[in-house]
């Protein structure tokens, strides 16, 4: 499986083609963070974009709003990503002509899961993490894998700088088991602003080590009083 | 990853080693030329239809914004390989009234896209109600024609540059072969995202005028010149602005070849060989 996702350059060196085959994907980089509370949902990613060794572009956004209490942010293949999130731009605007409301985050959830997996045989090559208030108010966030497999949990990490965060993430937020009977609480116990400081900290420490994390950090908070978006500078080396 | 016997759902089996006997039966036995003898053939396979890799290739493309509009820059070469065979290529299009197109990669789809943009244009115009795309369009245009092709594993082979001015608002952007796009400021192709990009990051002001912008651009024309091989002392500039599109005639500029580092290129590399 992780043969099919190597990554490759795009574009091959000028004027030398020999014995190059062209692929259809490219790893673009990046890293999606989201954290669940209470009442209230963090979600962040950094704004680097880079093919290989090359930077890109150093302010390109990896969120994506689909509805007014969810959002999604994805790293992975650029193209796909925005795709991706086109394909679930038109099937909310589908939903609300039918529905004549906004689709919950759940639902939402469960209908990215079925995108992705709708291309299991050529995938979107893109790394997800949804996040958002439920119908109950309280913060969710889901996390998947790029055919589709999906979890709802209390905080997540996607991307180039994942396997940074997560053990971090881990060790400041463990959460109970999803074994556990009778099930417990999967949202976090920290405040809104302790979220958005770890959040901050996390980034601040993949860029030190991950390069294709850098530049800077966009975070989006959503809550009762609606969404929010702060930005932090990140390492540009 | 080697996709080259890859197949997308629903891609027709035109070169896949798993394509059924019928395609291949219907081009060995020739309507009008009857039975196929294979022992007597000059082309031992059915054509391949996709683009594997690209024939003529043309290099660089750089752009920048400034104060009141976008440029983009590109030499007139196309090299067959290594070869630089044509030299006198014009690399740069307008695209309606307020956008410059600009191509690196394979000349032969840039010419096929430049087609397909005419009939945009020109179908757009004959609504004949003043309507007509700009840069934000095109670019979003593009993007879904190069991700549309990589889709069916026929890529056109290209890295697009796009610039462009509407409604007082500078458009730069960048769309290559398999859709991945984006924007910015300051943008280049191939070699000249390593070599013009960081000459850009130093000395690049959105407050800048034409001349600076210019001079900007010939600076690292100049430097892919040196250190692009398939680069060439001929290039012309895409002016947008709200006026309009103006392409220059090509043009050379002053080298010097006698920079110390030129003169004695490994003094500053001290290696084990």
């Amino acid at each position: 499986m992780s043969m099919v996702f190597a990554p490759r350059m795009a574009e091959a060196a000028p004027s030398s083609h020999a014995g190059a085959s062209w692929s259809p994907y490219d790893n673009n980089g990046g890293t999606c963070v989201a954290i669940a509370g209470a009442d209230y949902c963090v979600i962040a990613a950094d704004t680097r974009m880079s093919t290989g060794f090359s930077i890109l572009t150093r302010d390109y956004s990896k969120i994506h709003q689909i509805t007014e209490k969810c959002v999604l942010a994805s790293s992975g293949f650029q193209a796909d990503v925005r795709s991706l999130q086109k394909n679930l731009d038109a099937r909310h605007q589908i939903y609300q002509h039918q529905h004549n409301k906004q689709m919950s985050c759940p639902a939402m959830a469960q209908l990215l899961s079925n995108t992705l997996y709708y291309k299991r045989f050529f995938p979107y090559y893109a790394f997800n993490v949804l996040g958002g208030l439920d119908n109950e108010g309280k913060g969710c966030v889901y996390t998947y894998d790029a055919v589709g497999s999906y979890e709802r949990s209390g905080y997540s990490s996607q991307g180039s700088g994942q396997t940074l965060i997560m053990p971090v993430l881990d060790n400041q937020l463990k959460s109970a088991s999803p074994l556990v009977l009778p099930p417990r609480e999967s949202s976090t116990p920290l405040t809104e602003n302790e979220a958005v400081d770890l959040i901050k900290d996390t980034f601040a420490s993949a860029a030190e080590r991950d390069i294709y994390t850098g530049d800077g950090v966009e975070i989006v908070i959503i809550n009762k009083d609606g969404i929010r978006r702060e930005t932090m500078p990140l390492k540009r080396d | 990853m080697d996709f080259s016997n890859f197949q997308a759902p629903g891609m027709y089996p035109y070169h896949a080693s798993s394509s059924s006997k019928q395609a291949e039966k219907s081009y060995v036995d020739h309507p009008i030329m009857g039975p196929h003898n294979s022992s007597f053939t000059l082309m031992p396979e059915a054509p391949s239809k996709h683009t594997k890799y690209p024939y003529v290739t043309g290099t660089s493309v750089l752009g920048v914004k400034y104060k009141d509009g976008v440029l983009l820059a590109s030499d007139t070469a196309a090299s067959y390989g290594s070869t630089v065979r044509y030299k006198s290529v014009q690399r740069l299009k307008a695209v309606g009234k307020t956008t410059a197109l600009g191509a690196s990669g394979e000349i032969s789809d840039f010419q096929a896209i430049n087609e397909l943009l005419d009939q945009l244009i020109t179908n757009d115009y004959m609504w004949d109600d003043g309507n007509n795309l700009g840069p934000v369009e095109i670019h979003n245009y593009l993007n879904r024609l190069m991700y549309g092709r990589r889709n069916k594993f026929d890529p056109l082979w290209n890295s697009l540059v796009l610039g462009g001015v509407k409604n007082g608002q500078q458009y730069l952007g960048v769309v290559t072969m398999i859709g991945v796009h984006y924007v910015d400021d300051h943008v280049a192709t191939g070699f000249g995202n390593h070599l013009a990009r960081p000459i850009f990051r130093d000395e690049w002001r959105a407050d800048m005028t034409h001349e600076e912008a210019v001079a900007l651009l010939e600076k690292c024309m100049l430097v892919l010149f040196y250190r692009d091989r398939s680069a060439i002392n001929k290039f012309q500039i895409a002016n947008v602005t709200e006026a309009g599109v103006h392409i220059s005639e090509p043009y050379a500029l002053q080298t010097n070849w006698s920079y110390k580092a030129f003169e004695n290129p490994t003094a500053g590399a001290v290696g084990s060989w």
